[in-house]
């Protein structure tokens, strides 16, 4: 009977590692089924991106009360964290706040930031709450269905959570002394205000509040991490990647297509060099058909909709989204591996860039403007997808719009996209010529 | 062809008498064929003879760069047109290139590279901030902007697209006009709905037009004048202000027209 709550502890604690490597595992091989990009160059800029804007917040910072609601979340969620290092210790030792005569007083105080930190937590989902549901921001009413139950889903989730740490805290102080188990840890500000919640229990209840605090906190924070690996909320793991390899170029600049490079060259009669293996498909059709870059890019994706905010064609009413570019990409990528899993075709059901999930009109809106890049505070390149749709249109569907098949062919034969002839190019200075300066 | 009048050479005339221009002034196909932008590449042509710049412009052997087409997905046009230019370009062994429109500026400068063709590029706004800083065009004092309220409306290709926002706002400032900033500007500016080939098709359905948005904004700053960088954002700022009917009272101007104009050229 001794070790039972450890074999619970240990046998919860496998059942939870097991699920979260499984879907650790999956979504690697989904991120894996895009097209290879090096992204192995400029090590350092990478670093620094990463610390600036992932680790430091920075693009967060362009709005002041979010960013601040955020880093609090941030901050605790890294802090708090810390603890359930002992939570471990102590599940598989059977040990009770292993950390707290090693520590002494600083493991008081240890406490006490964690749980100041814990009521900022509290806070600011609380007030992130508000801003999604009763005074909604414009960018949050937005989403529907699972995207917004998701999004409220986390913050009770994490209220819940704290909440559990703070009862717990509360039951343990009022059984040190009581409770030879409870060791001498000193007082804790804030869990303290609960105290009177559970002074008139009896020991035997506050041993069970407090066990089921425990129980309740580490199997919600291993509930959760499986939960995250559904959820928007991946973005928490996926902000460190995704900063990493993002791209570090002008914003301005496209990527080179080498395979068209050796085909113009050989056109031109100049040195192509050695053809390419094969080329598959000239920009995308489908979501596999986009790098392993754009893939990491819509799981790191949280939904916050700043770009689709920021975006001119959205803020006109034309139906293109940066964030539902993002957030189909994820789906259909998700489900490409779930086909894959099951053993069917990897393409079965509608191809990314189709009426289900991107549609052409949603691609031929975009004003490339970078707006949309530029906002997203883990920098997320929706830009580059929709560019990628509309290779394929123009190169293996001619789907492009009739006018832009128009000037293609006006850059083809006049060399300008407008009709005029090469030969009136000149003409703008004939004047200019004769005037006195 | 005497010292009296404006020169405009052409590389081939250059080379053909065995010289080297400093610069290469990349026209564009709006500077060349849009009646409204060709008073631009006019405004900066007068400025480079006023300077003394060595210069020379391609000339009928100018093509497009392929943005249009690129953007558009025609990866094959656009290469074509690169490699085509880029053979051009090195035939006359050309290092320096000035350009009024953000596109080219981009394309040459970010995109010709990985084809093979290396210049150091700069947008006229640049070229015009170094003419300043150098002392070589110099201000009148009193000049016809003195005081007017002006608002830069910045290009995405020139802006987030290459990181170019305090040139422009340099050479405002230089006329001693008081400028006046949008809501968005600068990182978060507004695009005026041209970019990524949209000058080449109408809009998507929606609900109001781009140029029509960023139009209320500019006007929103009480400004006088509009400036402007770019051949596509001066048509859709055009068409806005004309769609607002306030023609008479805000005028759009490309930054060489305005230091133009303030030189009485």
């Amino acid at each position: 009977m001794e070790y039972i709550s450890q074999i619970a502890f240990l046998l919860v604690l496998a059942v939870a590692s097991y699920f979260l490597a499984q879907r650790i595992g999956s979504i690697k091989k989904n991120i894996n089924l895009g097209k290879d990009v090096d992204r192995s160059d400029n090590k350092g800029q990478r670093w620094k991106n990463t610390m600036l804007i992932a680790f430091g917040q920075k693009k967060m910072f362009k709005k002041f009360i979010p960013a601040i609601l955020h880093l609090m979340i941030y901050v605790g969620f890294l802090v708090i964290n810390l603890e359930v290092l002992e939570f471990i210790i102590d599940g598989i030792a059977g040990t009770h706040r292993i950390f707290a005569p090693v520590l002494g007083d600083a493991y008081s105080v240890a406490i006490n930031i964690f749980e100041f930190l814990a009521v900022a937590v509290l806070v600011s989902c609380v007030a992130f709450l508000w801003r999604r549901n009763v005074v909604p921001v414009k960018r949050l009413k937005t989403l529907s269905g699972w995207p917004k139950l998701d999004g409220n889903l986390i913050l009770v989730i994490e209220v819940i959570l704290m909440f559990a740490i703070l009862t717990m805290n509360a039951t343990d102080q009022l059984l040190q002394g009581k409770d030879d188990h409870y060791v001498q840890t000193g007082s804790f500000f804030f869990s303290s205000f609960l105290m009177p919640l559970f002074e008139g229990m009896s020991v035997d209840a506050l041993v069970f509040t407090e066990r089921f605090a425990w129980w309740f906190h580490i199997i919600g924070i291993l509930a959760f991490a499986v939960y995250v690996t559904y959820s928007k909320h991946l973005h928490i793991f996926m902000a460190f990647p995704n900063t990493y390899f993002a791209r570090i170029t002008p914003q301005g600049q496209m990527n080179n297509m080498d395979e068209v490079t050796t085909e113009v060259k050989s056109m031109l009669g100049m040195d192509a060099g050695n053809p390419p293996a094969e080329v598959a498909r000239l920009g995308a059709k489908d979501a596999n058909d986009l790098t392993w870059v754009n893939l990491m890019n819509s799981y790191a994706c949280t939904e916050c909709g700043r770009c689709t905010a920021e975006c001119p064609a959205n803020l006109t009413g034309k139906k293109l989204s940066p964030r539902k570019i993002m957030m189909d990409t994820r789906d259909r990528i998700t489900e490409i591996g779930e086909n894959i899993k099951a053993g069917k075709e990897a393409e079965e059901g509608s191809a990314l860039f189709s009426e289900d999930y991107i549609s052409a009109e949603e691609l031929n809106a975009c004003t490339s403007c970078n707006a949309c890049v530029e906002a997203c505070p883990i920098n997320i390149n929706p830009l580059d997808i929709i560019l990628q749709g509309r290779r394929y249109m123009a190169m293996e569907e001619s789907s492009s719009p009739q006018s832009w098949n128009a000037m293609f062919q006006n850059v083809e034969t006049s060399f300008a996209p407008w009709k005029f002839p090469p030969t009136d190019r000149f003409k703008w200075a004939d004047k200019l010529k004769e005037e006195e300066k | 062809m005497s010292d009296s009048t404006y020169k405009v050479p052409t590389m081939q005339e250059m080379s053909a008498k065995g010289e080297a221009p400093e610069v290469l002034f990349w026209v564009g196909c709006a500077g060349s064929f849009d009646d409204r932008y060709k008073a631009v590449t006019i405004a900066f042509t007068k400025i480079l003879n006023k300077v003394g710049i060595n210069f020379a412009v391609l000339g009928p052997e100018e093509s497009c760069t392929g943005d249009p087409a690129r953007r558009a997905g025609n990866e094959f046009l656009f290469q074509m047109q690169a490699m085509s230019n880029i053979q051009v370009l090195d035939g006359y062994n050309i290092k320096k290139i000035v350009t009024a429109c953000p596109h080219c500026f981009n394309t040459i400068k970010n995109e010709y590279p990985e084809l093979g063709g290396n210049y150091d590029v700069v947008h006229h706004s640049q070229f015009l901030q170094g003419l300043i800083n150098e002392g070589k065009v110099t201000l009148k004092d009193g000049g016809e902007f003195k005081g007017r309220k002006i608002t830069f409306h910045d290009s995405c290709y020139l802006g987030r697209a290459n990181g170019v926002y305090e040139a422009p706002r340099d050479v405002i400032k230089a006329l001693d006009a008081e400028l006046v900033e949008m809501k968005r500007c600068k990182t978060k500016g507004l695009c005026c709905g041209a970019g990524g080939a949209q000058m080449f098709k109408d809009a998507e359905k929606g609900n109001k037009e781009i140029n029509i948005e960023r139009t209320e904004e500019a006007l929103d700053t009480g400004a006088e004048v509009i400036a402007a960088g770019c051949p596509f954002c001066m048509t859709m700022m055009t068409d806005g202000v004309k769609n607002k009917e306030r023609e008479h009272n805000v005028k759009v101007f490309d930054l060489a027209e305005l230091i133009a104009k303030n030189e009485g050229l």
